[in-house]
């Protein structure tokens, strides 16, 4: 395995009055490749696991194995791990701040102690990553773009450290309709020519049943499912009952299914529920 | 009502020279209306926001509402009495350490007697479901109770309209509906006008009317079914259509379904209808 996550606990603000648990026993392994979408209310702990995973937050008991790498509440020297795991927090543009955009992006390189050709064939792929014109952008401010771009500038920046995991904290908040199918194709991408391994929190449904291989589910502190998007969805109740949802497609199946329509109800996508639809017309018609 | 006449907001770009924000923008926004405002990031729907309470002034044209003249500082204050704005990110709004408190904010700064505070701290908080939570500290709570009470500080000021900036983008599902099912009751059961700015397409499938923005103009405006119906048009302008809508649009090629199709009520309805 690649990641693997042993009897972690993590307290904010241990031995003060202000103590708060945030994570409880989190068991979990990840392989190399995978696309794992992490979804969860509010408050559940998701982005305080993440955080873990590139040594921003220490566990509190426990610990944490990527790759040979092991993570201790002790642990120092975390630079090594940084470079396995690239993280990128929501609303990263919120962090850009070099003149340019080509400076930006190439921060990161520079502090590996990568020479200047080296950097530049870095800042160059990471913008092809992210479908951004390297000759046309490279010598604009990062502040001159609309929104859905400075996100992939940053997101770039995250992407030229060329880290074999990327962790992504909501990346599609507060991006229109097509910035975000255009950026979600980027990240998929990355993870089927690459092979880099995902991991990308999501309060979409819709999107979660269309990119992940496996999905973890989150409350209160601790990871309550795990399994793929299928079997995930199918559990429509424990979903709503955490403050979830299910995706479009299946709620629909669920609301027919209601009315007395024999119909699966874990169509995924628009393509499966149409076919679903169809065949359930026919065969009432054919009745 | 609100009326917007050839508007103009122009921006400085370090890259693009002078950018117009707002592009002579004539806009009426009629009294108990649900007005959905889209657009990609960047084509100028929180400016126009940022236009109806004052906050930002036209360089060019004129805003009234309700008769008061936005450019008038005198009458502004009675504009921002008038019209309440509340932002996407909810931490970024909550000032107090307890959730009353936060809402009584504002009226105290307008010098409104305690008993009155009182009551329409009561109120407004009764109204958005979050009664309970009087006492509680605004940052313990989840996004969508922490929303519920930024919207209550602004109703609490009594306004006749309730500007939303993507109130809905950094929420999980269950703190969205919240939001959203407070705002849609504030605007039936006691007719306050709502100005919704959001990306997510089923937002808009509710409204009155929609508008869809881009470089600083009105590209579409009608209701969700005329504007809905556009998809070329919409995908042109970095908008899609609904999940349903489509699902509809695709099913027609194959079944006798009714035009009428924005949400998964009317699709199950028309469904039901074949046999």
């Amino acid at each position: 395995m690649q990641i693997t996550i042993e009897n972690l606990d993590f307290t904010y603000k241990l031995n003060t009055p202000f103590a708060m648990q945030a994570l409880e026993n989190i068991n979990l392994s990840i392989a190399e490749g995978e696309f794992v979408c992490l979804i969860g209310p509010t408050g559940s702990g998701k982005s305080t696991l993440i955080q873990q995973l590139n040594g921003l937050l220490l566990p509190t008991n426990g610990k944490i194995q990527v790759e040979e790498l092991v993570i201790m509440p002790n642990s120092k020297r975390l630079n090594a791990l940084r470079r396995r795991v690239g993280l990128v927090f929501q609303y990263p543009e919120n962090q850009l701040f070099e003149e340019t955009i080509f400076a930006d992006i190439a921060f990161g390189p520079k502090n590996l102690g990568l020479n200047a050709a080296e950097i530049e064939e870095r800042v160059k792929k990471a913008m092809a990553l992210v479908k951004l014109d390297y000759e046309k952008l490279k010598n604009r401010s990062p502040f001159a773009l609309s929104g859905g771009q400075m996100r992939r500038v940053a997101i770039a920046g995250v992407l030229a450290m060329e880290t074999k995991i990327l962790v992504l904290d909501e990346p599609i908040a507060g991006l229109d309709p097509l910035s975000r199918n255009e950026l979600l194709s980027a990240i998929s991408e990355l993870h089927e020519k690459l092979g880099i391994t995902i991991i990308m929190i999501s309060h979409s449904m819709d999107d979660v049943a269309k990119y992940a291989q496996r999905v973890i589910v989150m409350d209160n502190k601790r990871i309550i499912m795990d399994d793929s998007p299928r079997e995930i969805f199918k559990n429509a109740e424990k979903l709503l009952a955490v403050g979830l949802d299910v995706p479009t497609m299946s709620k629909l199946l669920w609301e027919l299914k209601k009315q007395g329509w024999q119909v699966k109800t874990d169509c995924l996508s628009l393509a499966e529920a149409k076919a679903e639809i169809l065949q359930a017309v026919r065969r009432k018609k054919n009745a | 009502m609100i009326e917007l006449v050839d508007v103009v907001h122009s921006f400085e770009s370090s890259s693009n020279g002078l950018v117009e924000a707002l592009s002579h923008i004539n806009l009426k926004i009629n009294d108990g209306e649900f007005l959905v405002v889209l657009g990609h990031n960047g084509s100028g729907k929180s400016t126009l926001a940022r236009h109806l309470n004052g906050l930002l002034q036209p360089q060019h044209g004129f805003i009234v509402v309700d008769g008061l003249e936005i450019h008038d500082e005198e009458q502004l204050w009675e504009i921002r009495k008038k019209v309440g704005m509340v932002f996407q990110n909810p931490d970024n709004q909550l000032v107090a350490t307890t959730v009353e408190e936060d809402v009584a904010f504002g009226l105290e700064n307008l010098g409104v007697p305690p008993e009155e505070i009182r009551k329409r701290v009561d109120e407004a908080l009764e109204r958005v479901g979050m009664a309970g939570f009087a006492k509680r500290e605004p940052h313990h709570l989840s996004g969508g109770q922490k929303q519920r009470v930024a919207i209550a500080g602004v109703i609490a000021m009594k306004p006749d309209y309730l500007v939303l900036d993507e109130p809905t983008a950094m929420l999980d599902p269950k703190g969205r509906k919240e939001v959203l099912d407070t705002v849609h009751s504030l605007n039936k059961e006691e007719g306050l006008t709502v100005i919704h700015i959001t990306h997510f397409m089923e937002e808009a499938v509710d409204a009155d009317r929609v508008l869809v923005m881009e470089n600083g103009k009105i590209m579409l405006a009608g209701t969700p079914m005329q504007v809905f119906k556009q998809v070329e048009e919409l995908h042109k302008l970095r908008m899609d259509v609904p999940l349903i809508v489509e699902l509809a649009e695709q099913l027609r090629q194959e079944l006798p379904l009714g035009q009428d199709i924005l949400c998964l009520e009317d699709m199950v309805e028309e469904l039901c209808k074949l046999q």
